[in-house]
């Protein structure tokens, strides 16, 4: 895309420096667990060490008599109000206190207020619980067996642990399309639990006063007009109603999906924050926060993929089991149970496919989702890449050319996928080309048969996905019956100065520096002159948040409209000052000219002034809009990611030794934050792809529930990316941008997992599961008999 | 029992519990929120300060240990208004994207480069394998290091 405005001004293309940093980088960000408020009590929570249990007793005497413990709410307290249990997004409820019994280890059991952060920790640790353990169950499979324990036993008619049943797709084409192709494949695919772990853990401070009845919580959401909601929603029978609640989303330490939920933390520190009428702080740990908040994935996936003889792919059939924990609280505003899972043809030209998805409680934390993608997408993704790799292994094709063969066409957009998406733009190729070039493709394979021949072990591994982002189109998402627009609102001062306000919130992706950037194109106001504001519900408009890369297609483009809308008023304020007929001007970003002569025109900030002092009888003062953009379609970002791998016989470790990714996320607002964009999706894909797994242990312990042994990789595992883009625009997008900031962390697990089987296959290896670990990778050696 | 400390600069005395960690007298008795806290198991490094210069996490001493020494946060870098070659080459290379992290990245980098005034990248890399960070994937932190790296060296 050609620059439109010029550095100064900052508009789209440019890289401007970040308007964030300079708070950051010395320290003066405000973060939740930074704000003190006067008279303010601390909140610590009384965590489950059995994954299933009845509650037999809760013995706060030792802990209230502790100096500073002030009080121990059970959910016998919260039963008082009807807020023991909560409704969970997917229509199913979840409990904020347990009454009867616990569902999870680590799961909340009874709250201390306490005067300190220390005093509320003893309290903790003096409640006594009497706990009877009751039958665990972990494995989704076994869940659904016959005379396993039924785990809701608060659902009166409730039998088993099934929690739904979603099919997609025409079955009866899928099923005549695998009867009738040459060559099919089959494989078990886990794509295993993991957990966001943003650095900044979750809190909240919540603040009711009791004079005017208004509740205001810091909260880290990225999501504060919906929480709004959803309180008023949830507790407007015990007073809170929507006016009388304000959710500020100061500074937030990394997001990726983990903070959307409402977790049970909150709604006790609002709870204790009304009944006390003080502020009440609850800031969890980095064990409860993996140990209890939202995680992601968790799916078990039979996957089979169908081909002609000459390559030539034709259906797909996927069967799924997905494990949602005691309750479905997955954040999905979807209308599929089972999100955008049924992207999962990606970026191939299937005529056939058809997906069944069965949803499955175990005693386990509820979430799902949450790990910097756009609702399942990474699952479909990891899926569809693995088994077209498996599939031109299978045949004796080069990976990269069969992935040529088979992709979706650049004259075929917008393309319909036999699933029902309508992808806006791409092309495929020209990525995965690129991808090739950048890596030297054709000599690394041939490195990679001189290495075969004396024994090393080499892999490269492709992932040419396709994204669907910018929740979204009102036909396909909601919350609560909530359309997923979003929006902004301009001020222009009478200096020609603004202000702009939006309902998504960033949590580092830079929000006040690139939504300047669109308002700098498209007026021409300075980015530097331009104040972005997010994240308080009582001045921002109305927006259902930042996640599923969903703040560039949807707050981006109302963004461009508010912006278009002020321009018409600049045009007529214009032609009144300049004598002329509003279509006889010409607009270039910053300014109206009149058509023919150049000289006579009028600066945006004249324009601005004369809204305020000299405008055209009949017309309202200011120059201010407001934009509520709900998008006509999703957008369909995609990139071609090529991943090289060199394998430690004597150690089973995977080193990767370059990582090339090419995205395509359209035009692009600030070229240095999308790379750092990618570069973050990048490392957050490598992390489930070689180190991060929550599992668990038959009796419901979790493994992986601190740093301790949930492994976030340092810089010293991060490869150093080599990154790069192709641009093909949206068409339905009013800037022709696609948001970027989930991309890479969707893309790359199957990279590196086609790479290290890639190393492999004349082993006999077909597929690994990620997290793809030394142990894993020594094991599949040494039964192989090539360990060093 | 009494804490003294000089912090930035600035001595500070405080009565504090014996078990109060370092990092909340400095966040909480001193209200210098710049040093964060990101985990309980000293893997995250959010909490790192120097203490007589040397990188630690404060969240894994307790306070008393401090008395008598001399502490710097995020908030002592900036000098006369003239912000440390570091802070700038965070900004300049886009080394930051939530900000959490960044003041433990800096006070780490301080040290090291102190110690390791021309380092490789890969003694960079290793020297920030205690700090964790979410949102970068470190490329840009390793070249905010080499900024600030390079500029030291020209000033020196």
């Amino acid at each position: 895309m050609a620059l439109r405005t010029s550095p100064e001004v900052g508009g789209m293309g440019h890289s401007v420096k970040r308007k964030e940093d300079p708070r950051f980088i010395r320290g003066k960000g405000t973060y939740v667990d930074d704000v003190v408020l006067p008279g303010m009590l601390y909140l610590d929570i009384v965590r489950s060490p059995f994954a299933h249990a009845k509650i037999k007793k809760i013995d706060a005497s030792k802990a209230t008599a502790i100096p500073g413990v002030l009080a121990v709410i059970t959910g016998q307290d919260l039963a008082k109000y009807n807020l023991h249990w909560m409704p969970t997004l997917m229509s199913d409820t979840q409990m904020v206190l347990p009454v009867e019994k616990v569902m999870y280890q680590a799961q909340e059991v009874a709250a201390v207020l306490a005067t300190s952060r220390y005093a509320a920790a003893d309290g903790v640790a003096a409640v006594e619980v009497e706990y009877e353990p009751l039958p665990v169950v972990v494995d989704p499979k076994k869940a659904l067996e016959p005379g396993a324990p039924v785990l809701r036993t608060d659902k009166k008619d409730k039998k088993d642990n099934h929690i739904w049943h979603w099919e997609w797709g025409n079955k009866a084409d899928t099923d005549r399309a695998f009867t009738e192709a040459d060559v099919t494949v089959k494989e078990d695919i886990y794509i295993p639990r993991i957990h966001v772990a943003s650095i900044e853990t979750c809190g909240c401070i919540a603040d009711f006063d009791k004079v005017n009845g208004k509740l205001t919580v810091w909260m880290t959401t990225q999501a504060p007009h919906a929480i709004r909601t959803v309180f008023a929603l949830v507790a407007g029978h015990v007073g809170l109603e929507e006016h009388k609640i304000r959710i500020i989303s100061p500074d937030i330490g990394g997001g990726f999906g983990g903070k959307v939920p409402v977790y049970p933390g909150y709604v006790i520190a609002v709870a204790a924050s009304v009944l006390t009428g003080k502020p009440v702080k609850w800031i969890e740990d980095r064990m409860e926060n993996l140990q209890a908040d939202s995680f992601a994935r968790d799916y078990h996936i039979t996957a089979e993929l169908a081909a002609k003889k000459d390559g030539t792919l034709t259906a797909l059939r996927i069967k799924t089991l997905a494990d949602h924990g005691y309750a479905d609280a997955a954040a999905n505003p979807s209308k599929f149970p089972a999100g955008l899972f049924h992207v999962c043809t990606g970026s191939y030209d299937l005529k056939a496919a058809h997906v069944e998805v069965d949803g499955v409680y175990t005693n386990k934390p509820p979430g799902g989702i949450a790990y910097r993608c756009s609702f399942r997408v990474t699952e479909a993704v990891h899926t569809i890449e693995r088994m077209v790799d498996i599939m031109a292994h299978q045949l004796g094709t080069d990976p990269a050319e069969f992935r040529m063969k088979n992709f979706v066409k650049p004259e075929q957009f917008p393309y319909k996928s036999a699933l029902g998406w309508e992808y806006d733009s791409g092309n495929y190729g020209g990525a995965l080309r690129k991808a090739m070039d950048t890596v030297g493709y054709a000599e690394l394979r041939r490195e990679q048969a001189e290495k075969r021949k004396r024994g090393e072990l080499m892999g490269i591994g492709i992932s040419s996905f396709t994204e669907i982002v910018g929740a979204g189109p009102s036909k396909h998402f909601d919350i609560l019956g909530l359309k997923m627009f979003d929006s902004c609102e301009i001020r222009i001062h009478p200096t020609g100065k603004a202000i702009a306000r939006f309902g998504t919130k960033s949590q580092g992706q830079g929000h006040e520096t690139t939504y300047a950037q669109i308002l700098a194109e498209e007026l021409g106001i300075p980015a530097k002159d331009i104040q972005v504001e997010e994240g308080d519900t009582d001045t921002a408009p109305y927006g259902l948040g930042t996640y599923a890369s969903r703040s560039t297609p949807v707050a981006g483009a109302a963004a461009a409209m508010a912006s278009r809308k002020i321009q018409d008023k600049a045009r007529k304020i214009a032609a009144h000052l300049l004598e002329a007929a509003p279509e006889d001007l010409v607009w270039e970003p910053g300014k109206f000219s009149v058509k023919g002569a150049p000289n006579r025109a009028k600066t945006i900030q004249e324009i601005a002034f004369a809204a305020y002092t000299n405008h055209p009888q009949g017309m309202e003062a200011g120059l201010e809009a407001v934009s509520y953009y709900d998008p006509p379609n999703l957008t369909y970002p995609f990139g071609s990611y090529i991943c090289v791998v060199d394998i430690d016989k004597g150690t089973g470790e995977v080193k990767v030794r370059r990582f090339v990714a090419i995205d395509d996320c359209g035009n692009i607002i600030n070229p240095m934050i999308v790379q750092g964009q990618v570069h973050g999706g990048l490392t957050m894909g490598l992390a489930p792809a070689l180190f991060e797994e929550i599992s668990y242990d038959e009796i419901g312990n979790i493994q992986g529930g601190s740093f301790i042994d949930y492994l976030l990789p340092t810089a010293v595992e991060t490869p150093k990316w080599e990154t790069g883009h192709t641009v093909t625009p949206s068409p339905h997008h009013p800037l022709g941008a696609k948001g970027v900031g989930e991309s890479a962390t969707v893309g790359a697990p199957a990279a590196i997992a086609n790479a290290v089987v890639d190393a492999l296959w004349h082993l006999g290896v077909r597929h690994i599961d990620i997290p793809i670990t030394p142990p894993k990778v020594w094991r599949l050696l040494r039964d192989k008999g090539v360990t060093e | 029992m009494l804490v003294k400390v000089a912090i930035n600069g600035e001595k500070h005395e405080a009565e504090v519990e014996p078990r109060l960690l370092l990092v909340h007298l400095i966040r909480e008795n001193l209200r210098l929120t710049g040093t964060h806290i990101g985990c309980d198991t000293s893997h995250c490094g959010a909490c790192t300060i120097l203490l007589d210069g040397r990188p630690i996490k404060s969240c894994t001493m307790f306070a008393v240990q401090a008395h008598g020494r001399e502490i710097t946060t995020v908030e002592g870098l900036e000098q006369d208004g003239k912000l440390h070659p570091l802070q700038e080459g965070f900004m300049a290379e886009h080394g930051l994207q939530c900000g959490y992290c960044t003041p433990g990245m800096l006070m780490t980098s301080v040290a090291f480069l102190k110690k390791n005034p021309k380092p490789t990248e890969d003694e960079i890399r290793r020297s920030i394998s205690g700090n964790l960070c979410r949102c970068t994937g470190y490329v840009n932190i390793v070249k905010a290091i080499q900024h600030a790296a390079a500029k030291l060296q020209g000033g020196a």
